[in-house]
């Protein structure tokens, strides 16, 4: 080894004094750290508190934090029960929640319903809870106990609220412009054309980053009106062939209708195109009731309203609505199983519906009891057009292996959508990695 | 390269006494040089002074101007909003328990072992070397999956982790980084160390100074400068990761500053200048570090033992 | 392996070891090397070879016993039947290339001319450093704000200066990588820079006044005596950008919203979280195409550094 000194020798007497204060300085902050949290640790310990149930919460936003709080705060006064949140942002919670659920997991934690939901009920890592729905069952519709169960008939899912996607529209410019209301396919893609000869972006668009999801809704739906609900479920579980003639005719019509999105799309947040809606910019938007959360002046809230998504097929109509819903499961081996059973059923009542929907109005209930009186205008059309529904699904991501929608449907799409020519290209290059996501 | 290298350094020897530091500067080259250097560092602050200047605007205002826009108040809320809304000093505190012991750590051990491959001619060490710095090749995302498994297998007591496991405790988190950034600092510090002329560590030999010795008196000091680089980007690093704690730690209230960030974020709606007041608020400690620590890498070694 | 080798003839030349090691010495070296050694084995290199493993197996990470064999399947697949993997490996290239092209020369050069006594140098140092200090999460921000395609700093200027259509810097598969690169340069100049900084203040003036002296101009200083001298600095230098430019990851994963890879900037890094993390996991497929990457940078370093170690030792 080269030993060539390139540098004077340091005096030794410039070194010593400050390099020992440094040494042991800095050690004294470290042991100072390291004892922290021996401090703070003690106490705690997973031994089962049978007073205490602990929940798991992906609702870090400011609202459904509050609202959480709300809930849970009332159970514990009803109950007797303390409750212990464990909050972690929505995005973390939903990239951990596998390693989440096999670590030690909370008793009780919120999740989606769908194939999501099945998924963990299917590897063993939630607890089957019929003897909850024993309890809550009457306060819900058939569609919502079909929803909540998983592949082997066990509910493992309480509903809490859900929310329609559908297409939304400022009054005002279709009153101004003399815009109606489109119902079929054809009366759809005529406004979206006048709109284009008006100046506007007929159809706000944005996906920009970590919001490729968004164009789902689009996707889903033209699915769903042109080729059924039974198809549109057999290919988000991949059980037919990507490259079906079906499929190549739902992503014709999406090229139709891409041809109106807004530009620079690929680039863009949803909320940016959501809030060209707001500014009158864009005509119309396909999205989810959420929509309403973006909206920072209170007058224009009455000026939004929604359509369902139009006609392509007539046997199948408007028939299905897409309305996501959020509820809670119950972990694998939850520490305080009593506790954890009385809070889902508590969770699953008409009480907590209210008070959680008094804290967070961007939703509507599931459960049927629940108090409809202060809904706002919005709201009530919603659960109007749930209700009406002949199927309800709960969105791409949601009913279909949640890896193979972001790791191979959403790049193919969002690529796509870029240029979107080649149709069967894309589809064949989806299909060549079904099989790796639906084996068994 | 090689062959270059033997000649200069013998006439570095019979330069040590003098104390010059840098050459004089000469005058009539420097105003080119501050316009090309004043230029570059104005370059590279505008992506910054931008974010600032979006994050002292409320939403209402660039919601409806645009961020291309004039602004139509200036204010700190975002800043003591953010604060408030995302529970950041909890999580401040958070990462002062991760980042402080692992930095230390890191140094110290890395630095040790630097220190072992550099000085000693012992057979494996650039077996070591690499066994060490290869370590730090490896994409963590190639860890994540059976590390979890071995965590979810490592009791600790109860005074140490609430979890009574190694997973999601702060200990865990600490483990990892000392272990995955030690490759790194490694590599770096015997490198340093190489320059280093062993006459000096010899003649402490010769003294009869124990090795301890030799590496906390006379090793360590001389690294001074790769330690001050080294130490700022490793607290950079450990405090911004958020990757390990993903899947390490399931306790929200334990998660680093970086979750607080995520709690900004809405799940429909985000408020982007809310959270440019955050991220820069995030971005204090980090900056505190590098200026502490500036002066022994802009002193430098030579210049410092030279004044002494 | 051959380093081994290498070392043996290097002691004897230059001068006898003074002294043996006492069992103080002894101790202490073997608990200041072990201990950071066994972490090392436990925590990195054990989960790492678990992962080779895993790289066989078809798995989804829950239950143990539903590991399944599958031999060299997952390799086969990525090569032949995984649309991204090629995309990836030829942006992984690019970026390699950019990056030592680009920001890292700069980085040095920079660090050279702030290697004097001129004043405001902490202030140009620390204006260059910043990018590395701030958060990712910052940083992402910084680039979603310039390259905003309706409200971004960068169109607000073209559109400034004339351009008609607003250009879509992250959407564009054609255009994102190298938005990204732009952002990684602004960052890695930094990064360079420091820690060649740090190399240069170990440096001897008194070389650089004898250069002087003899007559050589500020660049023949630094290609001639500098920079050959620096020669252990430039062995990190380079390390740590084809380190960097294998392992890209975090940049691009903040600037494509955090949620995996995105058609344009598909990197290995990204393929591999694609498959580990998240909801639906693909642990044998992933860690297959850990294993690729792991043996390319394996490959690069380890040749490097022998090749190094060897001629040095010669």
């Amino acid at each position: 080894m080269t030993q060539q000194s390139r540098r004077p020798f340091p005096t030794r007497e410039a070194r010593e004094p400050s390099r020992r204060t440094v040494v042991r300085g800095s050690l004294g902050v470290g042991a100072a750290a390291l004892g922290a949290p021996l401090l703070s640790a003690c106490g705690g310990g997973p031994a089962a508190d049978p007073k205490t149930v602990t929940f798991g919460s992906n609702g870090a936003d400011a609202t459904p934090e509050k609202a959480y709080a709300a809930v849970t705060g009332a159970f514990t006064e009803d109950s007797g029960l303390k409750v212990k949140t464990n909050t972690v942002d929505h995005d973390t919670f939903q990239k951990s929640i596998s390693t989440y659920l096999q670590g030690t997991p909370d008793d009780v934690f919120t999740w989606f319903a769908g194939y999501r939901m099945q998924y963990f009920a299917k590897k063993k890592l939630a607890h089957p809870i019929d003897d909850v729905w024993e309890k809550i069952g009457s306060g819900f519709s058939d569609a919502a106990k079909q929803l909540s169960k998983g592949e082997d008939g066990k509910y493992y899912f309480v509903p809490l609220y859900n929310y329609p996607w559908a297409v939304f529209y400022r009054k005002s410019v279709f009153k101004q412009r003399g815009y109606e209301v489109p119902r079929t396919w054809s009366e759809f893609t005529a406004l979206a054309k006048k709109m284009k000869k008006d100046g506007l972006s007929p159809i706000a668009s944005g996906y920009g980053g970590g919001d490729s999801w968004s164009i789902l809704g689009a996707f889903d739906y033209l699915n769903l009106r042109a080729n059924g609900y039974d198809f549109h479920m057999d290919l988000m579980r991949g059980e037919v062939a990507w490259t079906d003639r079906r499929t190549t005719k739902t992503l014709d019509l999406w090229r139709e209708l891409s041809g109106f999105y807004q530009q620079g799309a690929g680039g863009r947040s949803w909320q940016d195109a959501a809030q060209s809606l707001l500014d009158k910019e864009s005509g119309m938007a396909v999205i989810g009731l959420f929509l309403g959360q973006q909206i920072t002046d209170e007058k224009l809230r009455a000026d939004i309203d929604f359509f369902p998504f139009p006609e392509v097929d007539p046997t199948h109509g408007q028939e299905a609505v897409e309305a996501p819903t959020d509820g809670f499961m119950l972990s694998r081996k939850p520490k305080n199983l009593k506790g954890a059973t009385k809070l889902l059923a508590y969770l699953g009542g008409a009480e907590a519906e209210n008070l959680y929907m008094g804290v967070d109005p961007s939703n509507v209930a599931v459960n049927s009891r629940a108090d409809t009186g202060k809904y706002n205008a919005l709201q009530k059309k919603s659960a109007d057009l749930i209700a009406s529904a002949k199927h309800i699904t709960q969105f791409g991501d949601r009913d279909s292996d949640p890896g193979f929608i972001s790791t191979v449907v959403l790049p193919g799409f969002t690529q796509w959508l870029g240029h979107p020519d080649d149709g069967a290209a894309l589809l064949k290059k989806i299909e060549s990695q079904r099989s790796r996501f639906f084996t068994a | 390269m090689t062959a270059t290298v033997t000649p200069p350094a013998a006439g570095s020897r019979t330069r040590r006494a003098t104390p010059t530091g840098d050459g004089p500067p000469r005058p009539g080259r420097q105003t080119g040089r501050h316009l090309l250097l004043g230029g570059i560092a104005l370059l590279w602050l505008v992506p910054l002074l931008w974010a600032v200047y979006t994050s002292l605007r409320p939403y209402e205002d660039t919601a409806k101007h645009g961020y291309l826009s004039w602004p139509h108040g200036i204010s700190l809320e975002n800043f003591s909003n953010a604060w408030s809304q995302s529970g950041m000093p909890h999580f401040f505190w958070n990462s002062v328990l991760i980042t402080i012991p692992a930095v230390l750590g890191t140094l110290l051990f890395s630095a040790a072992v630097a220190f072992f491959v550099s000085r000693f001619d012992f057979r494996w060490n650039i077996a070591l070397l690499m066994f060490f710095t290869a370590g730090n090749l490896l994409p963590a995302q190639v860890l994540i999956t059976p590390l979890y498994r071995l965590y979810l297998q490592v009791p600790l007591p109860g005074w140490m982790s609430d979890s009574f496991l190694l997973y999601d405790s702060v200990w865990g988190i600490i483990a990892i980084h000392i272990a995955y950034q030690c490759g790194f600092c490694t590599f770096v510090l015997s490198n340093y160390m190489r320059t280093i002329p062993k006459e000096i560590t010899e003649a402490s030999l010769v003294d009869g100074a124990p090795v301890w010795r030799q590496f906390f008196q006379i090793v360590l000091p001389l690294c001074r400068p790769a330690f001050a680089a080294l130490a700022t980007l490793e607290s950079i690093w450990i405090y911004n990761d958020f990757f390990w704690s993903l899947a390490l730690i399931d306790t929200g209230d334990k998660r680093p500053i970086t979750s607080a960030l995520a709690n900004l974020q809405g799940q429909y709606f985000t408020n982007p200048n809310l959270i440019a007041a955050g991220a820069l608020l995030t971005a204090i400690p980090t900056l505190l570090v590098y200026f502490a620590l500036q002066r022994q890498f802009i002193s430098g070694l030579t210049i410092g033992s030279g004044k002494g | 392996m051959s380093p081994v080798r290498t070392v043996r003839p290097a002691p004897p030349s230059k001068r006898a070891r003074p002294r043996r090691l006492g069992p103080g010495d002894r101790v202490f070296l073997t608990v200041i090397v072990g201990i950071p050694l066994l972490a090392l084995l436990v925590f990195v290199w054990l989960p790492a070879l678990a992962s080779v493993g895993l790289s066989f197996t078809n798995w989804d990470g829950i239950a143990l016993s539903d590991i399944r064999w599958t031999g060299l399947d997952n390799y086969r697949e990525i090569f032949t039947n995984y649309p991204p993997f090629w995309p990836a490996v030829q942006h992984n290239v690019v970026w390699l290339l950019f990056t030592a092209l680009l920001p890292t020369p700069f980085g040095i050069f920079l660090a050279y001319q702030l290697d004097r006594k001129i004043r405001f140098t902490r202030i140009y140092q620390t204006a260059i450093f910043l990018p590395m200090v701030l958060s990712l999460a910052v940083v992402g921000f910084i680039w979603e704000i310039i390259y905003n395609p309706d409200n971004g700093l960068l169109n607000g200027i073209l559109s400034g200066a004339g351009s008609g259509q607003p250009i879509d810097w992250l959407g564009d598969p054609d255009l994102n990588l190298w938005a990204v690169l732009v952002a990684s340069a602004w960052r890695h100049t930094g990064y360079i820079m420091i820690l060649y900084l740090a190399g240069l203040k170990g440096f001897d003036p008194a070389l650089k006044e004898a250069a002087a002296l003899d007559g050589a101009n500020g660049r023949q200083t630094f290609l001639r005596v500098v920079f050959p001298a620096l020669k252990p600095v430039n062995i990190i230098i380079l390390v740590v950008t084809v380190m960097e430019s294998l392992r890209a990851f975090d940049i691009v994963y903040v600037l494509g919203g955090g949620t995996g890879s995105k058609p344009g900037m598909e990197l290995l890094s990204l393929l591999i979280t694609d498959n580990i993390i998240g909801e639906s996991s693909h642990i044998g497929y992933g860690s297959a195409l850990a294993v690729v990457l792991l043996v390319v940078s394996l490959l690069a370093i380890c040749a490097f550094l022998v090749q190094t170690f060897r001629k040095e030792d010669k």
